[in-house]
């Protein structure tokens, strides 16, 4: 009984999001397309070095670049559900409501997360077929399930680390949503995105060994390039699973503290 | 006019019954306001609510009146566990709003002046959605939203129209259809007819009292409408500068004010020493934590 009023409160969650999307289609599409466009310019690179006379293998580079991309359009996809669990909502007004409602927080963004990862791989599925479309890329090697197995685990540390930048905006209304963009960039620069993380300077890559992404883009770049199945993984997904145990609890206390001082200073909603 | 169609509204425990519907004991309100005073940040505080003591019986109305800052907001949002006291407690039905707010949730909904909805989606997508997080299910709202929008005269053809086209009298209705779609025991109504036409007001109070007569409903309500507050409250509060100055019929506060009308009453409680606002104003600036 108690356990289907839970996923009934989960169900409308995720409800909620698909009827956003469905409303805002049209920003939807936009969003895809530029997703599309910006993509499509990185995985270029490898080709544009070989007509200014670099030697690479083109297709090795342009697969890498590939999954660079398409994993950091799902990262992204993650995080910006995850954010708008607040600062959609302040903007709205609805956040007291959702707030006020017995709905479990835990179950609340349990809900946001399942969303973003139904939403986040939709899109970045979407985005691999239209680019190992248009590169005509051959992965002959490729291990689907590897690199499934990888995404799969990975995505429980970005939903707990999505969730520990949602709360920004509910301790500073003003500076929160910033706060989050600059971790997500600089998620992007030291998680190796689009070169190996070696090359990064020595802080940047003691702070990569944290990035659950490092491992992430590791582990399917592996499976993907090299055909390593879920067995030969195992070097990227113990990383995951333990940033993954821990980033979730974290995640929720994070949050929570963010909601106890956003009730105790009155910054669930701007006017008085 | 025809019973309400809300279901049966979340039963109160048994052992609940006895008690106050609410029962706020020293219940206390501050706002920290960060200013800069020259090169730096000062920290001052403001009291939004001094501590408050008082009961509101189960199925009993009372109203708040007071003016604009006065604080009632800030009860009501401390009440639905929104807000955070910062001394004394408060209780619905017995259970803490800070320790057990879990429970007072299931009990209590509110209704704002704002309607505050995802604007882009419709009526029926907004409160099938919000309906879900009480636990209540599709099948359910499906029935039950077209029931109480219509009870609410509003056009339940324009439920799946956005709900930015529709005015802000019906975003009301649909802010109050909100509430009662999760059938609170105790309703909090901050405001909850400003802005209605008259008829709509009529339709919006007739809906309070049905809700207090057929099912037990316990209603705070914040109005700024006095002759609302006389009609549909047992007893009147009012608060003045986060003091809760009276809670007692409308009848007793004429009395108690020598005043002929609720009106005359109010404005003797909190209109009458308007030198004492300046001097409060010149105070403010000064106090420090
Ligand atoms: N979230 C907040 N942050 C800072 N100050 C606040 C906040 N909410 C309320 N206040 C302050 O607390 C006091 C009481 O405000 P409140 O909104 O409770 O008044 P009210 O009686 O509802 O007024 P109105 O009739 O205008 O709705 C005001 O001085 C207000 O500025
Ligand atoms: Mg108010």
């Amino acid at each position: 009984m108690m356990m289907r009023t839970e996923l009934t409160g989960l169900a409308g969650v995720v409800e909620r999001n698909v009827y956003l999307v469905k409303r805002y289609a049209w920003w939807e599409v936009a969003f895809f397309v530029y997703t599309v466009a910006s993509s499509y310019t990185i995985v270029l690179i490898a080709k544009g070095i070989q007509t200014t006379g670099g030697r690479l293998d083109v297709n090795r580079v342009t697969t890498i670049l590939l999954i660079g991309a398409v994993v950091w359009a799902y990262l992204s996809s993650i995080f910006e559900v995850l954010t708008d669990t607040v600062a959609w909502e302040r903007w709205e007004g609805t956040i007291e409501y959702t707030f006020m409602a017995p709905l479990a927080r835990s179950v609340h963004l349990l809900g946001m997360g399942v969303f973003a990862i139904a939403y986040g791989l939709l899109r970045a599925a979407l985005l691999f077929a239209v680019m190992a479309f248009s590169f005509r890329l051959a992965m002959p090697n490729a291990n689907f399930l590897g690199a499934f197995a990888v995404v799969a685990i990975a995505s429980v540390s970005f939903i707990g680390i999505g969730m520990m930048t949602a709360v920004l905006p509910l301790i500073s209304p003003e500076k929160g949503t910033q706060l989050g963009f600059m971790a997500q960039g600089l998620l992007l620069a030291v998680s190796g995105v689009y070169y190996d993380v070696a090359v990064l300077p020595a802080p940047l890559r003691a702070v990569a060994r944290f990035s659950p992404a490092t491992y992430t883009l590791d582990g399917i770049r592996s499976s993907i390039i090299g055909g390593t199945g879920v067995g030969g993984l195992w070097h990227d997904l113990w990383p995951l699973v333990v940033i993954g145990a821990v980033s979730i609890p974290l995640g929720l206390w994070v949050f929570h503290q963010g909601e106890v001082h956003a009730k105790r200073h009155g910054k669930l909603k701007r006017s008085g | 006019m025809s019973p309400l169609p809300v279901a049966a509204p979340m039963t109160v425990p048994v052992q609940d019954r006895a008690m106050p519907a609410i029962q706020a004991i020293d219940l206390r309100k501050e706002f920290r306001r960060r200013e800069r005073v020259g090169r730096r940040f000062e920290t001052t505080r403001s009291v939004a609510l001094a501590p408050t003591t008082f009961r509101v019986e189960r199925g009993e109305c009372v109203a708040i009146l007071g003016q604009n800052g006065s604080g009632k907001s800030t009860l009501v949002r401390l009440l639905s566990t929104l807000l955070l006291p910062d001394g004394g407690t408060a209780r619905v039905f017995g259970h803490d709003i800070r320790t057990d707010a879990r429970a007072v949730r299931r009990l209590v909904n509110r209704v704002s002046v704002e309607a505050s909805f995802f604007k882009k989606l419709s009526a029926f997508e907004n409160l099938s959605y919000a309906a879900r997080f009480y636990g209540i299910r599709p099948a359910d709202s499906r029935v039950r939203i077209p029931e109480i929008v219509e009870r609410l005269s509003f056009p339940a053809d324009r439920l799946r129209e956005p709900m930015e086209h529709l005015s802000r009298g019906m975003q009301q209705k649909i802010a109050l259809a909100r509430a009662l779609l999760t059938a609170p025991v105790v309703l909090l109504l901050d405001e909850p007819t400003t802005g209605l036409d008259p008829r709509s007001k009529l339709e919006v109070q007739a809906l309070v009292t049905d809700m207090q007569e057929q099912h037990d409903a316990t209603v705070l309500l914040c109005t700024h409408d006095l002759a609302e507050a006389e009609e549909l409250a047992r007893r009147v509060g009012i608060l003045h500068r986060g003091e809760l100055i009276a809670l007692e019929a409308a009848a007793g506060l004429k009395l108690r004010y020598g005043a002929a009308t609720l009106e005359e009453a109010f404005f003797a409680a909190t209109g009458g020493r308007l030198e004492d606002e300046a001097d409060r104003e010149a105070d403010e600036g000064g106090e420090s934590p």
